[in-house]
């Protein structure tokens, strides 16, 4: 569908979100709001330990999502032949993609956090959102690895490298400017989900760094939506919260941009795309 | 022809099937060292398929079943002891279009030998340049080695993705209508180069150019869905061809 009203409307909504939050929380963001501890019942202070525990699930889950996603996307693009069993799992990848992330939630509760004794930890919320993740990463990956042209493939095999050569040195770093787009929506997935963290690791109120993978942290989505609906002063946090959200915005912004500038220094390093 | 044993390269009686479809229909074949054996004929006879024989790269193809045997210096490449990698070290291919990897100029050239476990980096650097010059490219390169393959012409490509096979110095070549992506300035070169390259390897050459396989070949084979029709000295079968589809299909009737 190239309806340019729905573009038009599209990009319109996303701006005029962003400039009401930029218009609403520009006036609490300094300097003491993001490097100090929430204080007065969250309504001062500010948001450090929600931003380092949103960076510590990020790094977590993309550190286990992002290798297993790609090996898995590898396996399936390259060493499956076209069939049942590729179409089964493609299909059981979509599905995964697909279930609400509540129950990604209630699932990493029960596994992780219950069953392996992970408890409310880092861990657990990490391995939880790389569950949720995963599948955009297997999806992406291997549409990366299927727009690399055959003829590279051929042009390796036929020099008498073997299939892993093939991959480690000619289909991976072409693929590579693509699949960091997974990596790209991953992170933004990551940094915003509530859901999967509110069982798994988010704690309410957490005025201290965590010092351990099994420790729990404040995160931002959480949050946001603690001191918007269930603080203990919820009109006077609320510039709080606005500031909150646009924190968040720009993390996510920033991480996007530094990430599409790699991806254009390896797309223009390799000549291609 | 003249046979003289033992052959260089040879097919006994193959056959291969790309599923339900037969492709080739029991091709014997054989080609003498150090000559150029040309594949001439319609598209979709099977050129590019036999061709394929020799490096195995059919062997990547789902559903393909192939029989017979297919011989260099006398030894069965399809028998369970040959590894392929080894396999394509000693059997060069250039592709119809030109694929130089996304890799600067020498990587280009080098990557045979990397993946070949050769580490050296003097030794790398020599063979770099002597299969340059070898495909001709070596003094339109030698002062931007470090340079994206990609911003060669296509010409340049087409010899750079030659000097890369012949880095691994294999002892045939096998060629897929080299020559048909580029301009005739470009053909001409990649002509004489394997006029040079004779004395050292032996050579197929698949083209659908009947002047250029008059032109570089010493025996050409005319193939004619799947069947090999004719094969014999390229004089002999431009002048004097023995069936009358040769015949039809060289003075331009069909294909
Ligand atoms: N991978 C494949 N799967 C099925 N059929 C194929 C495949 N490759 C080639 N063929 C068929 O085999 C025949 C010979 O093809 P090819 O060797 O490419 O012919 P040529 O190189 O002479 O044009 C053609 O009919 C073609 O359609
Ligand atoms: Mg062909």
């Amino acid at each position: 569908m190239d309806i340019p009203i729905a573009k038009l409307y599209r990009d319109w909504n996303s701006f005029s979100i962003l400039g009401f939050i930029m218009y609403k929380g520009i006036g609490v963001i300094s300097w003491e709001f993001i490097s100090e501890m929430p204080k007065d019942g969250m309504t001062k202070g500010g948001i450090y330990p929600a931003i380092i525990g949103t960076f510590c699930l990020i790094g977590g889950s993309i550190l286990f999502a992002f290798p297993i996603g790609v090996m898995s996307a590898i396996y399936i693009n390259e060493y499956t032949k076209h069939g049942y069993f590729r179409s089964f799992i493609q299909l059981m990848t979509s599905n995964l993609a697909g279930i609400p992330s509540i129950v990604f939630g209630l699932f990493g509760m029960s596994l992780f956090v219950n069953q392996l004794g992970f408890g409310d930890s880092i861990l657990a919320g990490s391995l939880t959102l790389g569950l949720l993740v995963l599948p955009i990463v297997i999806r992406t990956t291997e549409e990366a690895l299927k727009a690399v042209d055959d003829n590279f493939r051929q042009a390796s095999l036929a020099l008498g490298a073997t299939k892993l050569q093939t991959i480690q040195r000619v289909t991976l770093p072409i693929a590579l400017p693509n699949i960091l787009t997974g990596l790209i929506l991953s992170i933004g997935r990551v940094s915003g989900e509530t859901a999967p963290i509110l069982f798994t690791v988010a704690a309410y109120f957490l005025p201290k760094l965590p010092s351990s993978i099994f420790d729990q942290v404040m995160a931002l989505p959480y949050h946001l939506y603690v001191i918007s609906t269930s603080g203990t002063n919820i009109n006077d946090s609320r510039a709080m919260a606005y500031g909150t959200a646009l924190v968040l915005i720009l993390i996510v912004l920033i991480l996007n941009l530094t990430a599409s500038a790699v991806r254009r220094y390896l797309s223009k390093k390799n000549n291609i795309n | 022809m003249t046979e003289i044993y033992p052959h260089k390269i040879e097919s006994k009686d193959v056959n291969l099937y790309y599923g339900n479809f037969h492709a080739l229909k029991g091709i014997s074949l054989s080609v003498e060292k150090n000559t150029v054996c040309a594949l001439i004929g319609p598209s979709g006879c099977g050129k590019s398929t036999f061709l394929r024989l020799f490096n195995r790269m059919n062997d990547l193809i789902d559903d393909i079943k192939i029989e017979g045997e297919c011989l260099i210096d006398g030894k069965n490449i399809y028998s369970k002891e040959v590894k392929i990698d080894e396999l394509r070290k000693r059997v060069g291919m250039v592709f119809q279009k030109p694929n130089p990897f996304p890799k600067s100029i020498f990587e280009n050239v080098a990557y045979g030998l990397r993946v070949n476990g050769i580490s050296h980096k003097t030794l790398i650097e020599e063979r770099v340049e002597r299969s340059l010059k070898q495909a001709a490219l070596w003094d339109e390169v030698k002062d931007k080695l470090k340079k994206s393959a990609m911003q060669l012409s296509g010409g340049q490509q087409q010899r750079l993705c030659i000097a890369r096979a012949l880095a691994i110095e294999p002892s045939v070549v096998l060629m897929d209508e080299p020559a048909s992506a580029l301009d005739p300035i470009s053909t001409s070169k990649i002509e004489e180069l394997i006029y040079e390259l004779k004395s050292q390897y032996t050579i197929i050459i698949v083209t659908h150019n009947m002047q250029q396989a008059g032109r570089v070949s010493d025996s050409t084979a005319f193939f004619y869905m799947g069947e090999l029709i004719e094969y014999d000295l390229t004089k002999k079968l431009f002048t004097n061809p023995s069936d009358t589809r040769t015949q039809d299909y060289i003075t331009g009737r069909f294909g």
